[in-house]
């Protein structure tokens, strides 16, 4: 099991590492550089003397090469860099913004995990029964609506019409300002969990072994406790590992709607105003938080199915 | 027949639902297990052998529906008994074993515990004894090593092992019928013949009663004493094992015996390639008026077609279904 | 038959869609960026503004009525974009082997780790926003499905007797990628196409929400929605309508591709979106 979770942490890195390179180059194609632009786009006024002061600071007049080295060796000493407009570290930046999208990201996927699980297992229990039909609708449903826009009814009905829940705001992390922002991001993920479900457990109940689970003289109860539920787990979690990267993707737009102080308007901030050490920080980070998860998700999978963990 | 009757099909029939229609997928059945008995159904693939096991142990599942007759197990109806009871009866009395040893295994549990769950779930054993008394059944069933291998999971077995494990889980609680359900097709040639011979020797130890399910005519006869042939869903002749070999009465069971290789045979007998029956098994739905087997018969005639044929008991014993039987 | 009925609303729902987009100019009451009037500033749904009307006085219908045609572009296009890059480099990768197959596979494992949308931010990012630059950025950065899926049939397939036939008969290997393998995959990769331009059109409104994609005045429904934000509480029609455009759009397409997937591809459940 050590073994696994070693050979799983291995892997991570050069994915990493891709990653950095990957974003460092989008970021070194751009015409110009963060001072130039500043000066095209007007919102500084800059002479040219400025701007190559400002160049040399930020060590923008090196050659590529030397500038990606740097990039990595800084990169392997959690050093993120500089804020070309706060001129803050990007650690710094990035740290008071972490907790918040932790606590929204999770706070919807829990409430995904808790609505859209049963629901999709119901479904499957009498396959084009009404539960099933009317959750699939709902599900497709789901799956469909625009999360900004579910956000905006939810605050223009919860909180401005009904006045039950704080319309938008961090509110020092109360329960109450996590509500809305999660169920508008947990909407999606809840759809495809119920889908996945329905089809795992489908899948799962005609298999062989769950056969030789009733020939054995087994109750139905035990079947499905036993057989199909842990089986149906693995399949389960795995989408849950995967969703975990569309959630922190979709919960840009989520906390910019409701003022929500994480990563995701931080990031999106950042791009405005082409603050490039704090987006390439931004995004590192999402994507480790995003690997991590699925690190964890992997290991409880191959805790349950022994197949993963020889493989 | 040997012994006293153990099992009694009568008339079974199974009916494929299809919206508002029911197909007889399998009509008119019957035949008996003495205790301790070896009866082997033999015929093609689809003609109703594997889903009369398992409505014999109440598993048949949608769309397929028990659509009567009577299945009598130690003289007791069980055909409709409620699922609680019926839940005694399987594994315990009655067990089966499959025909996919691959995955007929949980993938998450240790093959060990898979053994254990039977004494825990019929005999009242703590898990504790059950888990030793897992290894005994793996040592039983000639698995070397079983002290380790009871720790070991599925994948990490081969077929052969696994089919073996799935024999320990039928056996563990010493049923009086054990349903084999073509154990063996999906193993290697050399592994074939030990799981036969396991299964021949721990029946025989246990005094279980055996129904042996092959497309393999010649496995059958090894195995059995007495032989059903099914065809499309109806058993058409039932007899000694060396009865069906020597004068096949119908004349399907006459083309299984005909395409069938015997070693050795060749030269004395003057054939020259193996004889085949040409055409296939109709689907359940697509089942021909009269004899079932007229289109592919090369005895038929007019009647074949206008009339479905009665069962006919034989002069030297066993019975046939057919309006020209030899 | 439920197969025939995400089939039929699916394709109903996105042909209103498509109509609307292609007749906008017809079905439009006014010009959607020019009619703007401050006299008429955010009047309720009623006869004259069907839509109502937004806080610059612009009739909301006639530019729903637009925004089809942004939606639209961009959904097709990207997608467009993003299957033929996968189906290349997935074919390409299971024909050739070795590096280049460790290469794309690299790759698509790399573009998995990022999730979509911040990927797509991200090469906004360095781009001027427009609809040009959406078409990049979600053209690029959706195409791993796409990719593993032609990756994994092509390999099945590559073994296959009349793939061998037709590499004995001395066809070139682009030549039999495109006649012998990819008719065989492609009912699968309309599937996924079909479902991803639903995801792109959610994305680029998701951008525009933002303000890195379309730019006002333009009418995408995904900035309009931007604009209404602020009048949420004295005109939510101005909000109601865009959204449920986007909606109708989406939903239609997901529920074809569910159709296509029950026809096309029934082997496949729903794993993965």
């Amino acid at each position: 099991m050590l073994q696994f979770v070693f050979r799983r942490l291995l892997q991570a890195i050069p994915i990493l590492l891709a990653v950095a390179g990957l974003i460092f180059l989008l970021f070194s194609v751009i015409p110009g550089n963060f001072a130039s632009t500043q000066i095209s786009d007007g919102r500084a006024v800059m002479d040219a003397e400025a701007v190559e002061r400002m160049n040399r600071q930020f060590g923008l007049d090196q050659p590529l090469a030397t500038r990606f080295a740097t990039y990595v060796g800084k990169l392997a000493t959690l050093d993120l860099g500089t804020s070309f407009r706060t001129r803050q570290p990007v650690w710094h930046l990035i740290g008071e913004r972490l907790w918040p999208t932790m606590q929204l990201a999770f706070a919807s996927m829990m409430f995904a995990i808790l609505i859209g699980v049963p629901l999709g297992f119901l479904a499957a229990l009498r396959p084009g029964g009404i539960v099933d039909t009317v959750s699939m609708v709902t599900a497709v449903s789901g799956l469909s609506l625009p999360k900004f826009w579910l956000g905006l009814m939810l605050m223009y009905l919860f909180a401005l019409q009904l006045g039950w829940l704080p319309s938008f705001g961090y509110g020092d992390g109360a329960l109450r300002n996590l509500i809305l922002p999660s169920i508008a991001l947990g909407v999606a993920p809840l759809a495809l969990l119920a889908r996945t479900t329905r089809a795992a457990v489908l899948e799962i109940m005609n298999a062989d072994f769950v056969r030789t689970a009733r020939a054995k003289g087994m109750s139905e109860r035990r079947v499905v406790q036993w057989h199909l539920a842990r089986n149906a787990l693995v399949i389960v979690l795995t989408t849950v590992g995967l969703q975990f990267g569309s959630v922190i993707g979709q919960a840009v737009v989520i906390e910019k709607l409701f003022a929500w102080p994480g990563l995701g308007s931080l990031l999106v901030d950042s791009v405005s105003l082409r603050d490039i050490p704090v987006v390439q920080g931004c995004i590192l980070v999402i994507v480790l938080f995003f690997l991590v998860v699925n690190m964890l998700v992997d290991v409880l999978a191959a805790i349950i199915d022994p197949r993963i963990r020889y493989s | 027949m040997s012994g006293e009757a153990l099992l009694q099909v009568e008339n079974l029939r199974l009916d494929l639902v299809v919206g508002s229609r029911r197909f007889g997928a399998v009509k008119d059945v019957s035949f008996s297990i003495g205790r301790g008995e070896t009866f082997g159904l033999v015929g093609e693939s689809g003609c109703g052998k594997s889903i009369t096991a398992l409505a014999l142990i109440g598993l048949l599942r949608r769309p397929l529906a028990f659509g009567g007759g009577r299945i009598l197990f130690k003289g007791r109806e069980i055909q409709d008994l409620p699922g609680s009871e019926m839940r005694k009866l399987r594994g315990n009395a009655i067990s089966m074993i499959f025909q996919e040893p691959m995955t007929a295994l949980n993938p998450l549990s240790p093959v060990g515990r898979q053994i254990a769950e039977m004494f825990v779930l019929h005999k009242g054993a703590t898990w504790h004894e059950a888990e030793r008394k897992a290894v005994e059944a793996l040592a039983d069933v000639r698995v070397p090593a079983p002290d380790r291998r009871v720790k070991d999971y599925p994948h990490q077995l081969s077929g052969g092992m696994r089919q073996r494990v799935m024999i320990a889980i039928a056996l563990a609680c010493r049923p009086d019928l054990l349903l084999a359900d073509e154990p063996t097709t999906a193993l290697d040639v050399t592994v074939q013949a030990e799981i036969l011979e396991l299964i021949r020797d721990l029946s025989a130890a246990q005094g279980t009663a055996v129904l042996m399910i092959s497309h393999d005519l010649g496995l059958i006869a090894n195995m059995c004493a007495r032989v059903g042939v099914m065809y499309a869903g109806r058993l058409v002749e039932e007899r000694a094992a060396q009865e069906v070999f020597r004068a096949p009465s119908h004349p399907y069971t006459g083309g299984l015996v005909a395409s069938l290789p015997l070693l050795g045979a060749r030269a004395s007998h003057g054939r020259s390639r193996l004889k085949e029956i040409s055409g296939v098994v109709p689907a359940v739905t697509a089942f021909p008026e009269g004899c079932r087997f007229n289109p592919r018969c090369q005895a038929r005639t007019d009647i074949c077609i206008a009339e479905d044929p009665e069962e006919t008991a034989l002069p030297r014993g066993g019975r046939v279904r057919c309006h020209h039987h030899a | 038959m439920k197969l025939r009925a995400n089939l039929v609303i699916g394709g109903a729902l996105f042909a209103t869609v498509v109509v609307a987009g292609a007749l906008a100019p017809f079905l439009a009451h006014t010009d959607p960026v020019m009619d703007a009037n401050l006299m008429n500033a955010e009047v309720a749904p009623g006869s004259e503004f069907w839509f109502g009307t937004d806080a610059q006085g612009r009739d909301i219908y006639s530019r729903v009525l637009y925004g089809a045609r942004i939606s639209l572009t961009v959904g097709i296009v990207s997608q467009l974009i993003n299957t033929v890059i996968g189906v290349c480099l997935g074919l390409s990768a299971a024909y050739w082997g070795g590096w280049w197959d460790d290469f794309v596979n690299g790759l698509t494992n790399l573009m998995l780790a990022i999730p979509s949308l911040i990927f797509a931010l991200a090469i906004m990012a360095i781009l001027t926003p427009g609809l040009t630059s959406l078409l990049i950025a979600l053209g690029l950065t959706n195409w791993s499905y796409t990719c593993r899926l032609s990756r994994a049939s092509a390999l099945s397939l590559k073994s296959q007797g009349y793939v061998q036939a037709a590499k004995v008969l001395g066809y070139g290997d682009i030549r039999i990628m495109l006649t012998q393998i990819l008719p065989n995959i492609l009912g699968p990769i309309i599937v996924i196409g079909t479902l991803g331009m639903g995801g792109a059109v959610l994305a680029e409104a998701s951008l525009s929400f933002l303000g890195l994609g379309i730019r006002p005045p333009f009418p995408s429904w995904g900035s309009m929605l931007s604009d209404a934000r602020d009048q949420i509480t004295t005109a939510p029609w101005i909000s109601i309508f865009p959204g449920l455009a986007i909606f109708m759009t989406v939903l239609g397409l997901n529920l074809l591709g569910d159709g296509l997937r029950d026809i096309l591809d029934p082997q496949s459940r729903a794993r993965t979106a």
